[in-house]
């Protein structure tokens, strides 16, 4: 079938593509557009390495189709540092070792940012609630409890 | 996955005409969190997939005291948790919104993709039950109404005719001394499909010791071919004062009905077990609510509740 035309934002810029139907955002956001900081893992919506955020909802690249992010924004691990360098999360990230192989990093970044924005002074529990859609097998998941918290002490 | 032709219908009249064209050559997409994994894995490979996220009446979210609560098939959860309608007056469709996947699920899945997908272990299917939902149809011939426990006649299979399209969920408005609560057992905190899910919910009259169930509607996911609606074991305790033992003789009627199967999450019998367990706490659960007292659900800060009636 013939592709479809798709505009939409990534990280703030304007962008247009592309894709089949059949296509997942998570499909064209790593393999036309180069934004190959959002993995695939599971690719069924279990473990949210491919997280993103569509206008500014957290959800599973994976499960998205590439034609349904017309008009909309999208915002992936790439978006996250600031142009004076590291968001606080990933600074975090690395002083407390949250990550090992960090293949469910970037999900577990693009997550945690949008638990902060969504609410700034998270407790433990919270932070646990809200990463449960996200699998990492190497760290136990303390690390990076630890870190969402810390860095959200920090005002993050 | 298979390619197919995307349609994005901005009205229900041009839905039904896209889906009633392609009969079951065509599926709806809403939330995607069933259908995407679906067509990956070629359980259904539609010629015609027909986006129904950009129709009004898919989308609504409102209370009224004449109309209840309505809550568009295209409405995702997240939405549905984080509005102050259904957190004050239906607490139990919380219940179920917040434990369905993670939160990324939670983004796009909805309550009417849930229903449409009929599995035996949806959990807010029970919920709609036991708040006495009706789902309303819009087909090629008009408008029909359907009453959830109906709507699911086996796995993965609804009473929805080719062509037609599950508007939204009606759930009448609240009456005063009425409660509801699911709960659903998962061997772990979240992330996981219910071993068994109970959904109840109860009307008291009277007070203090006098207290009496004026009507109670219970039902069941996991533990059968469809989501149960336990009929009898909610009749049974009409008139019923509110006591442990009443409580009790439901969840022995509620376990009557259950039909189990024994699979990777549990055997019959320990299933048809936690029946009983579940629908006296989700009881119990129910009249404290309906009594205004707060009962925190599975994945609510408080910790979990100590279902005992005091």
């Amino acid at each position: 079938m013939s592709k479809i035309h798709v505009s939409c934002t990534i990280n703030g810029d304007p962008q247009e593509f592309l894709c089949e139907a059949r296509q997942s955002l998570l499909e064209v956001l790593r393999e036309d557009l180069g934004f190959t900081g959002t993995k695939e893992g599971c690719n069924d919506g279990n473990c949210g390495a491919c997280s993103v955020t569509l206008d500014g909802v957290l959800v599973d690249s994976c499960l998205v189709l590439a034609v349904e992010a017309e008009g909309k924004q999208i915002v992936t691990v790439e978006g996250i540092a600031g142009a004076d360098g590291l968001h606080p999360l990933q600074s975090k990230f690395l002083e407390h070792a949250s990550l090992q192989c960090g293949i469910c990093t970037p999900g577990f970044l693009v997550a945690s940012k949008a638990l902060l924005d969504a609410k700034p002074n998270p407790t433990e529990h919270e932070v646990r609630h809200w990463l449960a859609g996200n699998l990492c097998r190497c760290t136990g998941y303390d690390k990076i409890v630890r870190a969402v918290l810390d860095a959200a002490d920090q005002g993050s | 996955m298979k390619d197919f032709e995307y349609t994005t219908p901005q009205t229900l009249r041009e839905a039904v005409k896209l889906l009633a064209e392609k009969g079951e050559d065509a599926r709806v997409l809403a939330g995607g969190t069933d259908l995407i994994v679906q067509l990956r894995g070629r359980r259904f490979q539609p010629e015609r997939v027909v986006d129904v996220k950009k129709i009004a009446e898919l989308n609504e979210l409102s209370f009224s005291a004449r109309k209840g609560l309505r809550i568009g098939a295209a409405v995702p959860c997240h939405r549905i948790y984080k509005d102050a309608e259904v957190v004050e007056r239906f607490p139990a469709i919380v219940d179920s919104a917040m434990i369905i996947g993670g939160i990324q699920i939670q983004g796009r899945a909805t309550l009417g993709g849930n229903l449409c997908n009929a599995s035996p272990s949806a959990d807010t299917i029970p919920t709609l039950i036991a708040y006495g939902a009706t789902a309303e149809v819009q087909g090629p011939d008009g408008k029909r109404k359907i009453p959830v426990e109906e709507f699911c006649t086996a796995p993965g299979r609804n009473a929805l005719q080719p062509g037609e399209i599950l508007v939204c969920l009606q759930i009448p408005q609240n009456k005063t001394n009425s409660g509801a609560h699911y709960l659903r057992f998962i061997p772990r905190n979240e992330m996981d499909i219910a071993v068994v899910g109970v959904g109840a919910y109860v009307e008291l009259g009277g007070r203090g010791k006098n207290q009496t169930f004026k009507s109670a509607r219970i039902a069941l996911a996991a533990v059968g071919p469809t989501p149960i609606f336990a009929r009898d074991a909610g009749d049974g305790l009409q008139g019923q004062p509110v006591s442990e033992e009443s409580i009790l003789a439901a969840g022995e009627a509620a376990k009557a009905v259950a039909t189990p199967i024994s699979d990777m999450r549990g055997p019959a019998e320990y299933r048809t077990h936690l029946v009983g367990v579940l629908t006296k706490r989700a009881l119990i659960g129910a009249v404290k609510r309906a009594r205004g007292q707060y009962v925190p659900n599975a994945v609510q800060e408080n910790g979990h509740p100590v279902y005992t009636l005091s």
